[in-house]
Order: C-alpha cells, then sequence, then structure tokens
C-alpha cells in the first residue's frame, strides 16, 4: 500500500532537507533535573527539528569527590562509600573494593565468604537489572512495567536488610570477610526468592519483549558496533550486547566463579533491544549461579583468620582482652596496616567492570585510590550514539545504556 | 412535574440544561482522573490513594471502605486545585498563556450539546424520544468542527509558554492531531452511507445512527461495530490520537518532554487541561458507542423499546418518561465508563510511540486503510441498494 513516498519523516536524517533552505538549530539542555536522565546527567543537545545534531554530555552534578575521600580515611572506613557507588548495587560494589584490599594485603579469603560474596553479588545483579529494566519501560513510556519489577525488588531488599541490616546501602562486605554471618534459614528463603521469581520474569518480559511498540522504539535504535564498544571501553551487558563475548566471571575468574555454571548472553547487533535483551537473560543467569552457590554452601568462618590485623576484633573480646583492645584501638585509630604496593582489581558489576585501583605507601590509609566506575566508561560512547538521533530515541539510548549517576561521577 | 418544566420559556431550559452539562461533566472529568489512578493502581499491584477523608467524618460508620475506594482523593485533588496560588511563569505570553487551558476547556465541553445521551418513553406517540440539548440534522459534522478546535489550545500553550520543552509538545500536538483527523472522519463516512438510503433525503444526525442499529430483522438489529468492524477499529485508534492518551501521547511524552505543552502550567490551568482531555475522551468514547455500538440500547438485535415494552407489560413504572429516561442514560454511562477503562487500561499496557512512528502509522497505515475501507463500503452498499 506505502509507496516510495516517505512521510513528514522525523527519522530521516535530515541533512539533504536542510540543504533546501537554512534552518536555525535549536539548543536544547536535557537534565540534569529531567525524568529520564536518571539521575543529574546532563546532555547539551543541538537539535535540527527533532534531530540531535550533536550530543554534548555534561557530567559532575553528583560529584562527590570520593577518591580524594578515600585518601582521608582508613581503609575499613571507606567501605560505606563504596555503598554509594552504584547505589542500586550495593553489595557487589562493597565485594569488589574488599576484594582489591585483600589482594593488597595478601589474604586468602575462606571459601564460604567467596560463596557469600558470589550469592550477594548476583542478587545485587538481579536487582540492579530489575530497576534498570523497570526504569528502561518507563523511558519508552510502559509504567506497570516498573511497578512490576520494583514489587521483586522490594522481596529481594528485604533479604538483604535479613542479611545486613540495611535495605539499600548494605556495606556488607568487610576487608577480609563480611561483616556478619548468614542467618539461619536466609539460604532457603533466597531459594524461595528464586522459585517464585523466574516465572514473574518471564511474565514482565513478555510485557516488553514481543511488543511491537516496544520494539519499534528499540529495534535498530542506538547500535553500538563491537569495534565501538571495545574502542570507548564500554563494559558489561552493553559490551555483550554488542557481541562480544567478554564477561570478567568467565574470562578472569574470582571469589570461585569458575565452579558455577553459567551463560553469557551476547547480542547480535549491539542495539536497545539486545541490551535489553542481554539484561533480561543475566537475571535468570544469576538465578542459575545462587541456586548453585546455595547447593553447595561451604561451612566455615565468615572471616580469613589472617584478616586479624585488618578485621576489627569481635566487641566481647575487646571489652575483657588486653591484645584485642590494642588491636582494636590501632585498627580504628591509624587504619590497617597495609605493605606498599600497587594492585588494581576489577569485578564484573551488575552495570559493568568496576575496579580499584589502589596505590598503597604503607600504614592505614591508601595514597591514591582510582576507581573506574562503569557508568562512567560506558557513557562515553553518548555522543556517538546520539548523532542523527530522534529526541525519543536520545530518552531510548539513556535507558539502555542504564547508568547511574553516582558511580559516574563519584 | 414533566409538565411543569416544559411549560418553562425554551431560554430557560436551555440554560439549565446547558449548567446540568456543566455539573456533570465536570465532576465526571474529575473522577475520570481519580478512576484512572485507581485503574493503574489496580492493574500495577498497588492499593492506590486510600488516604484522604474529609475532616470530621472519619466517625461515620462503614466511611472507611469510601477511603479504600479513594472516593474523597477526588474532592481533595479538585479542592487543592481550586486553592493553590496562581503561578505564571515570568517568561511567558501572559495573555496567550491564560488563554490556552479556556480553547481547551470550551470547545471540549461545547461538544456535549451535540451528543444524544440517551432516551425516553413517550407514552403519546409510543416510541422513544432522544435526549439531547441541541437537536441538530448535522450533529456529526459540528462534534468534529467543534472537537479540532481543542487542537489551538496545545499549540498556543506550546507557544506562549515560551519554552523548550512545551514549543516541541506544541509542534508534535499539532502535527498530530491534523494527521489524525482525516482518518478519523474517512472512518464514520461508511456509516453515514449505510443509514443514508441514496436519493432519499440524508442525514448526518447522530441519533439518526443510534435509530437505525435499533431495526428489526438480522441486519436492522446488527450494531455497526459488526457490521464495520476496519470502520470502528480506525475510529478507535484515531480516537487514542485525537485524544493525546498512550500510546499516542505524543504532545504530553513524559520520559523526553517533561510534560510537554503543559511544562508550564500549575494549578487550576493545569487541571482544566485535564478536564478537556478527560472531556474529549468522553465525547469521543460518546460517538463510538453510538456509531457502532448502538447507543443507549442494551445489546444487539434487542433495542431498548422492545425491552421497555416487556417491563412494561410486567410493571408499568417503566413506561415513566423519567423511569425510562434514567435507564436509557444509565445504559449510555455503562457503555461510555466500560469506553473509559478501555483508555485506561491501554495506557497502563502500552508503551508508548515515536513521534515520527505516529505520524508514519496516521499517514501511511491509518489512511490508505480508511480510504480503502470507504471505497469498500461505498461499492458494496452501491450493490446491495441496486439489487
Amino acid at each position: 500500500m506505502a509507496t516510495e513516498f516517505t512521510v513528514p519523516d522525523a527519522g530521516a536524517k535530515t541533512a539533504a532537507a536542510s540543504q533546501e533552505f537554512e534552518t536555525e538549530k535549536m539548543s536544547l539542555a536535557m537534565g540534569p533535573s529531567h525524568p529520564s536522565t536518571h539521575g543529574v546527567l546532563r546532555l547539551q543537545l543541538e537539535l535540527d527539528g527533532e534531530t540531535v545534531t550533536n550530543c554534548d554530555p555534561v557530567l559532575g552534578y553528583l560529584h562527590r569527590g570520593d577518591e580524594k575521600i578515600a585518601e582521608n580515611m582508613t581503609y575499613n572506613q571507606f567501605v560505606p562509600y563504596t555503598d554509594r557507588l552504584d547505589y542500586l548495587a550495593p553489595l557487589a560494589n562493597n565485594a569488589a573494593y574488599a576484594a582489591a584490599v585483600e589482594q593488597l594485603a595478601d589474604i586468602k579469603i575462606p571459601e564460604r565468604v567467596q560463596a557469600i560474596r558470589v550469592i550477594t553479588s548476583e542478587m545485587a545483579r538481579v536487582s540492579s537489572h530489575l530497576m534498570g529494566l523497570g526504569a528502561y519501560g518507563i523511558d519508552v513510556g510502559a509504567w506497570s512495567v516498573f511497578l512490576y519489577t520494583f514489587t521483586e525488588r522490594e522481596k529481594l531488599y528485604t533479604l538483604f536488610e535479613e542479611l545486613t541490616g540495611a535495605r539499600f546501602t548494605t556495606s556488607y562486605s568487610r576487608i577480609g570477610g563480611v561483616s556478619r554471618d548468614v542467618p539461619e534459614g536466609w539460604n532457603e528463603r533466597v531459594l524461595e526468592f528464586c522459585d517464585q521469581f523466574l516465572p514473574i520474569l518471564d511474565e514482565i518480559l513478555k510485557l516488553l519483549t514481543r511488543n511491537k511498540i516496544f520494539m519499534d522504539r528499540t529495534v535498530d535504535v542506538g547500535i553500538i558496533s563491537a569495534e565501538d564498544a571495545i574502542g570507548y571501553g564500554l563494559s558489561g551487558p552493553n559490551l555483550r550486547g554488542s557481541g562480544v563475548k567478554s564477561d570478567l566471571r568467565k574470562d578472569r575468574p574470582y571469589w570461585g566463579y569458575e565452579q558455577y555454571e553459567f551463560d553469557v548472553p551476547v547480542g547480535s547487533k549491539g542495539d536497545c533491544y539486545d541490551r535489553y535483551l542481554c539484561r533480561g537473560e543475566e537475571m535468570k543467569q544469576s538465578v542459575r549461579i545462587i541456586r548453585q552457590a546455595i547447593a553447595k554452601f561451604p561451612a566455615g568462618d565468615y572471616y580469613a583468620k589472617d584478616a586479624v590485623r585488618i578485621f576489627a576484633p569481635k566487641k566481647d573480646k575487646v571489652m575483657t582482652s588486653m591484645e584485642e583492645l590494642i588491636n582494636n584501638f590501632m585498627i580504628v585509630t591509624e587504619g590497617p596496616q597495609m605493605p606498599a604496593g600497587e594492585v588494581y582489581f576489577e569485578a564484573e558489576n551488575p552495570k559493568g567492570t568496576l575496579g580499584f585501583f589502589i596505590v598503597s605507601k604503607g600504614g592505614g590509609v591508601p595514597w591514591r585510590l582510582k576507581i573506574r566506575g562503569p557508568s562512567f566508561c560506558n557513557l562515553s560512547i553518548l555522543p556517538k550514539v546520539c548523532q542523527d538521533e530522534l529526541v525519543s530515541d536520545v530518552v531510548s539510548i539513556l535507558g539502555s545504556l542504564d547508568f547511574v549517576m553516582g558511580e559516574c561521577d563519584r | 412535574m414533566m409538565e411543569f418544566y416544559f411549560e418553562l420559556p425554551l431560554w430557560l431550559r436551555l440554560t439549565v440544561q446547558g449548567l446540568a452539562v456543566i455539573a456533570v461533566l465536570f465532576p465526571l472529568a474529575g473522577a475520570c482522573s481519580m478512576a484512572e489512578r485507581k485503574v493503574s493502581a489496580w492493574i500495577q499491584g498497588r492499593p492506590g490513594p486510600s488516604r484522604a477523608i474529609v475532616p470530621w467524618l472519619a466517625w461515620i460508620p462503614g466511611i472507611s471502605l469510601l477511603q479504600k475506594l479513594g472516593v474523597f482523593h477526588f474532592t481533595a485533588d479538585g479542592g487543592k486545585m481550586f486553592l493553590k496560588e496562581d503561578v505564571a511563569p515570568g517568561s511567558v505570553n501572559k495573555f496567550y498563556y491564560y488563554l490556552a487551558p479556556l480553547i481547551a476547556v470550551v470547545p471540549a465541553l461545547c461538544t456535549v450539546t451535540f451528543v444524544p445521551f440517551g432516551a425516553y418513553w413517550d407514552a403519546a406517540t409510543e416510541t422513544m424520544k432522544p435526549l439531547v440539548l441541541a437537536n441538530v440534522d448535522v450533529s456529526m459534522l459540528a462534534v468534529f468542527a467543534v472537537a479540532s478546535l481543542g487542537v489551538y489550545s496545545l499549540i498556543l500553550a506550546g507557544w506562549a509558554s515560551n519554552s523548550k520543552y512545551p514549543f516541541l509538545g506544541g509542534v508534535r500536538a499539532s502535527a498530530q492531531l491534523i494527521s489524525y483527523e482525516l482518518s478519523m472522519t474517512l472512518s464514520v463516512l461508511p456509516v453515514f452511507l449505510w443509514v443514508n438510503a441514496p436519493g432519499g433525503e440524508g442525514s448526518l444526525s447522530l441519533i439518526h445512527v443510534v435509530n437505525t442499529q435499533a431495526q428489526p430483522g438480522l441486519w436492522g438489529g446488527m450494531w455497526y461495530v459488526f457490521l464495520m468492524p476496519l470502520s470502528a477499529f480506525i475510529f478507535l485508534v484515531a480516537l487514542f490520537a485525537e485524544t493525546n492518551r498512550q500510546p499516542f501521547d505524543m504532545p504530553e511524552s513524559e520520559a523526553d518532554l517533561v510534560g510537554g505543552f503543559h511544562t508550564e502550567y500549575g494549578e487550576l490551568k493545569w487541571g482544566l487541561f485535564f478536564v478537556a482531555e478527560y472531556a474529549h475522551m468522553f465525547v469521543g468514547s460518546a460517538i463510538f458507542m453510538i456509531l457502532f455500538c448502538g447507543g443507549w440500547h442494551p445489546f444487539p438485535w434487542l433495542p431498548l423499546d422492545t425491552l421497555l415494552g416487556w417491563l412494561g407489560g410486567i410493571a408499568p413504572i417503566f413506561l415513566n418518561p423519567v423511569v425510562s429516561g434514567v435507564i436509557a442514560v444509565g445504559i449510555f454511562l455503562a457503555k461510555l465508563i466500560f469506553s473509559i477503562f478501555v483508555f485506561m487500561w491501554v495506557r497502563w499496557t502500552l508503551p508508548r510511540f515515536r513521534y515520527d512512528q505516529v505520524m508514519k502509522l496516521g499517514w501511511q497505515k491509518l489512511l490508505p486503510l480508511s480510504i480503502g475501507n470507504l471505497i469498500f463500503y461505498a461499492v458494496a452498499i452501491a450493490i446491495i441498494e441496486r439489487s
């Protein structure tokens, strides 16, 4: 029915049209206070009609100087600050930071701690992806998806609360262990959650995956080629969405990830739809990992025995024993004594590769702590992807990159 | 009572009827916004608004049920909008900025005058007499003409706000509404081709359409939604676009344009836009129900006249003009509420189109479809009439 005639097609690249008559370009500040820039990202857009001719991300509205703060406090004190990086997956951040410092102090953590970290990190991944998925739903106009995913996320947060005492900023990991052991029956409750979660997840994804309008909004929108994705330093689902099979859990296994069986989903085209599909599948794989980890949950301590110089002693010991009291005093005032050296550790976080680079000159305080935030690198490709897209597509692309400004601005 | 009313001078009767329309439609729009929140809550599995209660009334037994239903939020929201400080940003063009919400509301309320909303049993002629404020012969045209004036309010609001997001919203609104007006008008033409015999005196009256759906026989009693499903479908899609409802809510798509044309509006001015939107939904649904779903007739092949005749045989009270009128209006209102519910259902289920996809859908899919539909029915009706 439709002939070659194309209608007021704002989506077509308007370069040809603008040659015919001179039009004025419009400068539009999208953010820092905008419903779909997920926090305080600001995009300075240059628009020709509704087509973006230039996109200039302006960062730093949430800059708190986390890296400098780290230089002014002991290693232990910095753990709560890692909560505030990617505040949608604090459990994974805590663990990644702790692992970096453990590498510096050369501490071997017990298997039980490894299993706890794997379980909590994967739960954090599920909760982060649920949030990302729901927010993406809102970005393309499907409001109810957000509420459905939020309900599931609340169930996870209740489990987090049982484990750590906090729902949001958990500060669970300690250097050389975790802050407390897994409560009785918690693992079973996690399994119960997993059992009821998968059918609900399928239902939620069904709302979007084959939805014609959703596919119109995401398929072939914001295509990132594999070369670009690697070149711009993308990581996590955004990199895998572009078809690069790269997952630190497989490539450079830590915390015993090598003993778990799971698949790494990759996209084929690198558009928003692929990134969405990757996230959906990753949640299912995370559930798989959680089940395996709980099935062979090792007994033992929840902290490393050789971490006594770092891990503050038990309170009742501090009150009764001189040795423990002095130890506690030293850890609190001077910080845990670390050898001099440099380490870099990166973990596969929900948003991508979260890396900590620590330069220590000995003593209880890092000389320099550099954080490689995946959201920052993922956003670096924005000017390239948003070129010649529509304003609505910018929203769609932003949502599919699933960034968190707390981690990007640090 | 009835006699007294009909003895009043015509101007007084029309004033009373007009005020009645406003008195019914304004609270209905408010109730719609309430229902929107309740329906969305229901769809999303949360309780929704359930806290507000009128002060000093909490002691009344059973009132907590109304409170749970969120009935008082409706008055609380309305009251809040009326009592808020009237603020206009400094950069706006004041005259057009204040004019825009008025232009939104006035056409929306005006269209109601042309819509028949029920009928009553007239014992003298033993027929149903329609209830309508302005019984004009071109009511369909009049509704289209007046309703499409509403687009000016969106353009004016977008332009007068002197801000970029409202501007983009206003531009989108004007393009979108004009595109879908075409397919909407074309989709109702087969209905009028069908109801008007060629050669005879034609009519664009909505009452006439309702009456032709209530004739005896297989074809006479058939609602046009069965006879012309494609027309009904095109009309419904165009209606969604015309009322700026999801998935076509381009002018106010909050994900990319913050609030679209009403970004710079607040308090009652903002509320008026929504009164207008819900009034448009009401009128649009009413037209849909009249054209395709038999108006105030309860079931296909069972007109209200027949039903009332049976019921009147059992209890003569059903043939009372007031009782029969209330029944007819009630049936019509129930259909309307169902239609509004469908609007909300769609809104909270589907994602939103992109602007250029909306335009493509309108011009490349819906318009050719409605033209083809019109040609098909024109040919079919000509063949039927000749044979």
